[in-house]
């Protein structure tokens, strides 16, 4: 094989190619970080005609403030759960649809679309499926099942509206990968474990499973990223992070007290704080990352 | 010469022409950001064309910026890049923050630098006194506000054998505990709903029944105030609400209006308590049943009850734009408060017409006979000179305080709090908003 390899023969041209990228990313990722965390500092009115250093004070309220804690472990069980509903059914379609021979482009393509749609559309989708006055499942389920379903005034029943259609988007994201992931999986070692006897469960746990745990992680990693991010669309259109706060997660808060409350003070040291925790999630997949070019190379 | 250098001297000469143009003929610009979108978007353009039409200096250009709290927070992006509107519209929950900006040029000023005599004792004073300060000075110009009534299915009362309501004479809240029990005897799912809970049963029920919502009368004096909701009346009465949830007397049906509304149209409902803006609504999506308006439910105790408050929003001028200008902002405000711009509004849009003379002009019209729904909110706001107490409120970080009574009401409608707990929760909670508030303007 011939390897295409280019060599720059000046270093000033890489930094030219570069740079275009490192403008946006500092335009749009280190300037506003950089003043979020000052603002942070910050006391202020919304105009910025008096704004006062303060220190920790805007940190300080807020780890003293019971109902941010609460919305942290908010936010922890929401990310939880929307991981857990979609990767696992995410892997289930991508195993059956890498199993189906005939038609798969076509399910596959069906399966992805959900991904294309904007989280505060899905969440609008799920509301008039599930909202007590007007959703056709839920005055269903009450008519014909009898079931009591209000998630207005039930906190379980509006995480659980929630979590789904946060989740029912993201399932086709992790579809995509696991999909790729198995469809790496050498057919080798499966025939020859089928030869040995071993039944499709056992296969799976014991062939596929470990060999798609790169995919998993990796997976994991971006569906709580999107959950604690992106799932801010669905939080606003369908609880508003109701009943009684709960299911205000913490971007949503952000949201409430930046931009319809003007706390820019708080509300830019909860996005300080948020960003710390992504930053910490995001080390882990590097790690990771580097350990996975070990395994393999 | 070569064509690249005739292009640049016919640009040249294209540009001067055009400068000098606009410098004679051009009109000064008034630009207007508001939250007015569709038919309400129409009838503002159609106010701001009668303005532009009438005369040739100014030219008011509205922009629809989005939702309230959207174009609030292009006017704090505006004002920090030195490029504010001259006018905003801004919800009432946003007054203080306004007002507390540095940022505003009071319109009572402005009209008076302008050589404007106005007589404010012709406005609707519940409306303008929700804008004034302290000494009763108008701060902003009201624009479109409301009030929340009571709609009731005619047909299901009939049903329950229960007599119509009084468009004018307010029920109390006894008869209306008889009115649901009957109305769920019957069959009907529930009794009543109620949209925007703080705004219309604690809000609105402190004004109606001149129960202090906070100290230094509502926060009009001073930002040191403190929540006072937890009060035994407002408690009882949200106590009494849980107590009609066993029967589906009262029952949930959301903190905006879509929920409620739907269990009202669904006819799950007999009683429904929204703004008057629910008027259109309706009777775009009623087709079955009749349905009617009444004042809002009144404690039997209360002999006189207080005008209710409204809700809406009203115009800011924002200072530091070229002098010249400010006279075409009070012109137009002057146009926008005049009789056929407020009658046009009303008529259109259902909001209040803000002077006693486009009211009277209308009655004289007789617009009143032929939509007497339009008259209940309206009189129910005027019944009476507003007091300190029920003139309205003004607290900062106000939508943050309506957030947490709505989260401390949800607690106490499911059941996880008693009426008092939630409320003495609500002040507490919301006092810490208030110091925080007060700690910015110290």
């Amino acid at each position: 094989m011939i390897k295409k390899r280019s060599y720059f023969k000046s270093r000033t041209l890489a930094y030219v190619l570069i740079l275009p990228q490192l403008l946006i990313t500092a335009a749009f990722f280190y300037w506003p970080a950089v003043q979020g965390i000052v603002a942070s500092f910050q006391l202020s009115d919304p105009f910025g005609f008096r704004t006062r250093f303060v220190w920790f004070d805007n940190y300080i309220a807020l780890f003293s403030d019971p109902l941010y804690l609460q919305s942290i472990g908010i936010t922890l069980l929401f990310s939880g759960s929307v991981a857990i509903v979609s990767i696992s059914c995410g892997l289930f379609l991508a195993s059956m649809a890498n199993r189906a021979l005939r038609l798969t482009s076509l399910t596959r393509t069906l399966l992805i679309w959900p991904y294309a749609i904007a989280p505060a559309i899905s969440g609008i989708l799920w509301l008039f499926l599930l909202h007590p006055s007007y959703g056709v499942v839920a005055i269903g389920m009450e008519k014909w099942l009898g079931i009591d379903w209000n998630p207005l005034l039930n906190s379980s029943n509006a995480m659980l509206m929630v979590v789904l259609a946060s989740a029912w988007k993201n399932i086709s994201y992790n579809f995509v990968f696991f999909l790729a992931g198995l469809q790496a999986i050498p057919h080798s070692l499966i025939e020859a474990a089928a030869m040995d006897g071993a039944s499709p469960f056992r296969r799976f746990w014991a062939i596929t499973f470990p060999l798609l745990s790169p995919t998993m992680f990796f997976v994991t990693v971006m569906t709580i990223i999107f959950s604690f991010f992106e799932s801010f669309g669905v939080i606003h259109a369908v609880t508003q992070g109701g009943p009684g706060g709960s299911t205000n997660i913490l971007v949503y808060k952000v949201y409430q007290d930046g931009f319809i409350g003007l706390n820019l003070g708080s509300s830019s040291a909860q996005s300080v704080v948020l960003m710390g925790l992504i930053i910490l999630i995001t080390v882990l997949q590097f790690k990771y990352v580097e350990r996975k070019v070990q395994y393999t190379g | 010469m070569s064509k690249s250098k005739c292009f640049w001297l016919v640009m040249a000469v294209a540009m001067l022409i055009s400068f000098a143009g606009s410098a004679f003929a051009k009109p000064i610009e008034i630009n207007w950001w508001h939250a007015m979108r569709g038919a309400r978007g129409e009838v503002v353009q159609k106010i701001v064309d009668g303005f532009n039409n009438s005369q040739s200096d100014y030219k008011v250009i509205p922009v629809y910026k989005g939702s309230y709290d959207e174009v609030v927070n292009a006017g704090v992006a505006a004002v920090r890049a030195g490029k504010q509107p001259h006018i905003l519209q801004s919800f009432e929950v946003g007054t203080q923050t306004m007002m507390m900006s540095g940022a505003i040029y009071p319109v009572h000023q402005l009209m008076a630098d302008k050589g404007y005599k106005i007589d404010w004792s012709q406005y609707l004073q519940p409306v303008l006194s929700y804008y004034m300060n302290a000494d009763g000075n108008l701060m902003s110009m009201p624009f479109n506000s409301s009030t929340p009534v009571m709609y009731y299915n005619v047909d299901l009362f009939k049903k329950a054998g229960i007599p119509m309501l009084s468009k004018e004479k307010p029920i109390t809240w006894d008869q209306m505990g008889e009115i649901t029990g009957k109305l769920v005897k019957s069959g009907v799912k529930g009794g009543l709903v109620t949209a925007w809970q703080s705004w219309t049963q604690i809000e609105n029920y402190s004004a109606i029944h001149n129960i202090p919502f906070a100290t230094r009368a509502n926060g009009y004096e001073g930002l040191d105030t403190v929540l006072l909701i937890n009060n035994e009346k407002v408690v009882n009465h949200i106590a009494r609400l849980k107590s009609w949830m066993a029967d589906k007397r009262f029952y949930y049906g959301g903190q905006k209006y879509q929920g409620p509304k739907s269990e009202f149209i669904a006819q799950n409902a007999g009683l429904y308590i929204d703004s008057i803006s629910g008027i259109a609504k309706l009777k775009k999506a009623v087709h079955d049943f009749t349905w009617d308006v009444a004042p809002l439910p009144v404690e039997s105790w209360m002999k006189e009850p207080q005008n209710s408050i409204i809700g809406g929003a009203s115009l800011w001028v924002f200072k530091g734009l070229p002098k010249k200008d400010y006279a075409g902002v009070a012109a137009f405000l002057k146009h926008l408060a005049g009789n056929e711009s407020q009658i046009l509004w009303h008529k259109s849009t259902g909001y209040f017409p803000i002077t006693l003379t486009a009211y009277d002009q209308l009655k004289t019209d007789g617009y009143y006979k032929k939509n007497p729904l339009q008259e209940v909110g309206i009189k129910q706001l005027t019944r009476r000179i507003p007091t300190k107490i029920s003139r309205g409120l003004r607290l900062g970080y106000f939508i943050q305080i309506r957030n947490i009574i709505n989260e401390e009401l949800e607690l106490v409608w499911s059941g996880k709090k008693t009426a008092q707990q939630a409320m003495d929760n609500a002040a507490a909670r919301s006092n810490v908003k208030l110091r925080e508030f007060e700690r910015i303007y110290k």
